[in-house]
């Protein structure tokens, strides 16, 4: 076991990926040269040259749309998008091409590529660099969405995302790519549409993905001060979605407080606790709450934007009322 | 294109129509605002003017006949026209569902609705009757409630801790059923606070079947049932499923919806202004207690198997002799059955158990003298009396029902037809 | 552009044959006429976008191609295409008529035609965006050293997206083998293309990416063969794209919906009088390559074909419902 950063798990399985398979290759904008805008690709150019490792212009439609592609004819490319918010840009190409063309082409067509980069909030970025997209790629059938939270997570999925032979939407985060974890020096695979259960605890399930499961971590430590046992759930993956894992954990809690940092309407968040009303309806003491984004653009003002996101303090409070405490 | 003809209200209160005449033959074009024939509603004849221009091609209900509003009573269309497909179409809409009528709620299996207090609440009839904390809604998790239908624990007897006083896991898990109070048989010192679940429910027995027998006027209709062939039908069962064991009841049960399935009159309630055709068969069956008798119900028997219908009566008639019932397992019932056969009564007849307005009052099987085929030959006969509520029900109507519920018990096998 | 004409020839196909590409386009012109019909009696469903007209472009243009290294896409007005890649017509009616022995099982329809094995890249329906794919394409052309070529068909419509404009920048960047072909039938759906673009002149639209472009006559399959076998040439030896615009007419409205009311039946008349199929036949008529009778003949013949495909499609059974859930992931 070593200890590294999300950002070199990444690297290595990147790395390890392109020396496995010559058609992995890498492109977007400032990934040779740059060495990557978060440094995630830091030294391949050099390993592996410019053939392979390829820098675009700024044309997240066209250069995801090439990608495509070239998935299309054969080859396996990793397209990163400097932030997800750019993303919005390359949509109609991940939707409509990516999405669809096994289907319309009845099977003939898959799209073995992989899109990633940091997804959701960090800083002071404000309304249009702040922004949690997962609902609406996890939305689309014909792709897979995967959102890792730790370094081991990350590497073990980013191996498994490139050599899946489908369309994979792997979404990352800017404050993330610093966490340190444990990570094997040997070979590992994680698979895609499996959560994975951080914690354990009888009195409520705290269900969750991606960035947020530090403060879903955090508000866990508080609430076992007051004596209430977390099961946290890390979903890892949200299509495929491990039904199965987030009715184990709230048929044994008999309470679930969801935690996504995206926005609450139509947002994965509901859909999950759709599955739960609808698959363990009778295992429920309390109705099913939610901790999400506020439902308002992002503010660039920090007191503001700390306010429009989850937070350590509204898990503690969902938990308790989802366990019927009354606090003083 | 070929389209229905429908009947339409023709009064505000019209539910059915007589056609009295036709004024168009089939093959006579027509057009919007000619008059197609003359209905009598519930009031008088009105005129049924055309709403198309075309031509009627075929006439389904003739002079004389009945039509629901929204049925279909001709069929036109252009000339020459192929209204084959329609005519499929509205065989397989009749057989697929009874006689419709505003009333009828949308059918759906295992139907809640009836059975909510909050929706019952429609019909002044049950307001009346039910029990008052059955007319204000339980909240309890999903969970709680289920915890306590495990250990038979009624939940109007739990305090809720949660919001609105809902009741939830810990209070189901802390609940600590108070000591049964012996009864008493001195006058009571009033302990106001105290409630005593069996004199209340005796209050409430007296009140429901004094306002049913002063409100609906009942008549009644008795036949005699030979029960060979159901007999033998139920040990077959037991042969084949050695693990089965249903009692008879859950056979008679059965036998009742199938018939009420025919006729859906009988399976209907009284409302000042209106008939309720229920939507559901909830079918009660009255339960002797210590001091009072209750009427667990089993829901939407029309969708169970007799298995099913057996095993919910047993677990009902275990609740009710431990007073476990919870009032929607025992309210709402569409039609009712009280068995005294098991106390040698011969026959008797029964007080109405509203909402529904029917209520079947069955003897002791016993060995009798019948003649068949001009011979004189023992049979298990069974006396059955059908109390019914004339607002709704005619003698006709009620006839009609028995001789379907008898031929059923004669032979079982009728049912599936 | 100076080319080495000896050595063009090793690459570009010779002389073209003639008489193979009249029938190409009569069997293309009969499938459409065919598929109108089945339209007309509600066997086929949906949007049905005919190429009769246009015939000229995808033949000439795919004459060149060596379809076990080439690959060809297109948009939405795809049959005429598919049909030059060498599809099997049965499969592409019974696609029409949404049957599971259709060469997308039904699954695509008439927007969206596919075949793995003749590197027909579909029918693609977002319109322009599937002009990045080809040249992903063509840049796993390039990274395999394949000597290969990607044709990128697409109306005057799609002339003015964004992916479009991208596409070319990056291809002249990465060197991609493609050439990009906007077929200009002149109406995008129903609106005039000089209304809404800048130039009249499409070919110019690659100089701003230093793409070399030129105006083709697609009415007449002798030139666009011509033509797109320099570009060809271009991108198989120098391995750069190129940017042509075919100009050509389509007889019918953008879709079966539309009675095509925006432009004059005199228009319509010039256009017919210039017929690709009927310039070709009367071209090998003079040169005594081809008898009337010989004509006749073929057409018979591809008449033939094209009702046997119909009725290969009409006999076709329905996709069992489990075919939904199919071919979402791999």
């Amino acid at each position: 076991m070593a200890v590294i950063t999300y950002r070199e798990a990444l690297r290595q399985a990147l790395e390890e990926e392109m020396h496995r398979d010559k058609n992995v290759i890498l492109l977007g904008e400032e990934v040779a040269q740059y060495n990557g805008a978060y440094k995630v690709s830091k030294g391949l150019l050099d390993e592996f040259g410019e053939e392979r490792v390829i820098d675009t212009p700024i044309t997240e439609e066209g250069f995801t749309g090439v990608a495509i592609g070239a998935a299309m004819a054969g080859m396996r490319p990793v397209v990163e998008w400097m932030t997800f918010n750019f993303s919005i840009q390359a949509m109609d190409q991940v939707f409509n091409n990516a999405a669809k063309m096994l289907y319309m082409s009845g099977g003939q067509f898959n799209i073995p590529i992989v899109f990633r980069g940091p997804n959701g909030p960090a800083e002071y970025l404000a309304s249009q660099h702040s922004q949690a997209l997962a609902s609406i790629y996890a939305h689309f059938p014909g792709l897979k969405v995967v959102a890792p939270a730790t370094p081991y997570d990350a590497k073990g999925l980013l191996k498994s995302a490139i050599r899946d032979d489908n369309p994979v939407v792997f979404m990352e985060a800017e404050l993330i790519y610093a966490w340190e974890g444990d990570v094997p020096e040997e070979e590992y695979l994680i698979e895609i549409g499996k959560a994975d259960l951080k914690k354990e605890g009888d009195d409520v399930s705290i269900i969750t993905f991606g960035k947020p499961l530090q403060i879903v971590t955090e508000a866990a430590d508080v609430l076992e001060k007051k004596g209430i046992h977390a099961d946290i759930l890390d979903l890892r993956s949200l299509r495929p979605l491990d039904e199965e894992a987030i009715l184990k954990t709230v048929k044994k809690t008999n309470r679930a407080v969801i935690v996504d940092e995206s926005w609450p309407v139509a947002g994965m968040a509901s859909h999950i606790g759709w599955i739960i009303s609808h698959k363990a309806f009778d295992f429920l003491d309390a109705p099913v709450e939610l901790v999400t984004s506020e439902d308002v653009p992002m503010p660039y003002n920090h007191t503001l934007e700390l306010a429009a996101q989850p937070s350590v303090d509204k898990i503690v409070q969902a938990v308790q009322k989802v366990m019927y405490i009354r606090e003083a | 294109m070929a389209d229905k003809l429908l009947m339409i209200a023709l009064s505000p209160t019209m539910e059915k129509g007589t056609i009295h005449t036709w004024h168009v033959k089939e093959g006579d074009a027509f057009s919007t605002g000619d008059i197609l024939c003359d209905v009598e509603t519930d009031k008088t004849t009105m005129e049924y003017e055309s709403p198309e221009d075309a031509i009627l091609l075929k006439i389904l209900v003739n002079e004389g006949g009945q039509a629901s509003v929204g049925d279909p009573i001709a069929i036109f269309g252009e000339e020459g026209e192929d209204i084959s497909p329609l005519l499929d179409e509205i065989k397989k809409e009749k057989s697929s569902k009874p006689d419709t009528n505003r009333e009828e709620k949308e059918k759906e299996p295992a139907s809640e609705k009836k059975t909510d207090p909050d929706i019952e609440e429609e019909s002044p009839e049950s307001q009346k009757t039910t029990q008052p904390e059955a007319t204000t809604r339980i909240k309890a998790s999903p969970l709680a409630r289920k915890i306590a239908e495990e250990r038979g624990l009624n939940l109007s007897q739990i305090r809720g801790s949660g919001p609105q006083n809902r009741i939830v896991k810990r209070d189901v898990e802390n609940y600590k059923p108070q000591e049964k109070s012996a009864i008493t048989h001195a006058p009571s010192s009033e302990n106001s606070d105290q409630r005593i679940p069996l004199s209340e429910k005796r209050q409430i027995i007296a009140k429901r079947l004094s306002e049913s027998k002063y409100s609906a006027p009942h008549f009644y209709l008795r036949v005699q049932v030979d029960m060979t062939r159901l007999m033998e039908a139920r040990k077959r069962y037991h042969e084949t499923h050695p693990d089965a064991k249903t009692s008879l009841n859950a056979w008679l049960i059965k036998l009742s919806s199938e018939a009420l399935k025919k006729h859906p009159e009988v399976n209907s309630g009284w409302d000042t202004d209106a008939l309720i055709r229920f939507g559901n068969v909830h079918i009660g069956l009255a339960v002797a207690q210590e001091d009072g008798l209750i009427t667990p119900v089993v829901k939407s028997v029309e969708y169970k198997k007799i298995a099913q219908v057996d095993h919910e009566l047993q677990g009902l008639i275990e609740k009710a002799k431990n007073n476990k019932l919870s009032p929607e397992e025992y309210t709402g019932a569409t039609f009712t059955i009280s068995n005294l056969g098991a106390w040698g009564i011969e026959e008797f007849t029964a007080i109405i158990n509203p909402p529904g307005s029917a209520i079947l009052a069955l003897g002791a099987i016993e060995k009798k003298p019948v003649v068949i085929n001009d011979e004189i030959i023992i049979r298990p006969m069974m006396s059955m009396t059908l109390s019914c509520d004339h607002r709704v029900i005619d003698g006709a109507t009620g006839a009609d029902f028995m001789k379907t519920l008898k031929a059923y018990i004669d032979d079982p096998a009728l049912a599936l037809t | 552009m100076t080319s080495d004409k000896t050595k063009k020839q090793e690459t570009a196909k010779k002389t073209p044959d003639l008489k193979h590409m009249l029938g190409q386009m009569l069997l293309i012109r009969r499938f459409e006429e065919r598929a109108a019909q089945a339209y007309g009696l509600r066997k086929i469903g949906g949007f049905l976008h005919l190429y009769i007209g246009q015939e000229a472009v995808a033949v000439g243009s795919i004459a060149h191609l060596d379809l076990k290294r080439d690959y060809v896409y297109t948009a939405y007005r795809d049959h005429g295409h598919a049909i030059a890649c060498g599809m099997d017509i049965k499969g592409l009616m019974a696609e029409l008529y949404g049957k599971e022995s259709g060469c997308s099982r039904g699954k695509g329809g008439s927007m969206h035609f596919f075949d793995k094995e003749k590197h027909f890249m579909g029918g693609n329906g977002i319109v322009g965006a599937h002009i990045p794919l080809a040249a992903g394409t063509a840049m796993k052309i390039k990274f395999n050293k394949e000597n290969g070529v990607v044709l990128c068909f697409f109306g005057d419509g799609a002339i003015h997206q964004g992916s479009f404009h991208e596409t070319l920048n990056l291809a002249k960047i990465w060197n991609l083998p493609v050439v990009f072909i906007c077929e200009n039938n002149q109406y995008g759906m129903g609106t005039d293309f000089r209304r809404v673009s800048s130039v009249d002149d499409f070919s110019i639209m690659g100089q701003s990416y230093g793409i070399p472009g030129k105006q083709v006559n697609g009415m007449d399959v002798q030139e666009v063969h011509r033509e797109v076998g320099e570009a060809v040439y271009r991108a198989k030896e120098e391995g750069t794209p190129t940017l042509l615009e075919i100009k050509t007419y389509r007889y019918k409205g953008h879709s079966m919906s539309d009675p095509a009311k925006y432009r004059t039946k005199e228009e319509l008349e010039e256009y017919k009088n210039q017929d690709p199929i009927l310039i070709l036949k009367d071209h090998l008529l003079k040169e005594k390559k081809l008898t009337e009778d010989e004509f006749q003949k073929m057409d018979k013949k591809i008449k033939d074909q094209v009702k046997a495909a119909a009725d290969f499609a009409e006999k076709s059974p329905e996709p069992s419902l489990e075919l939904l859930y199919e071919d979402v992931l791999v």
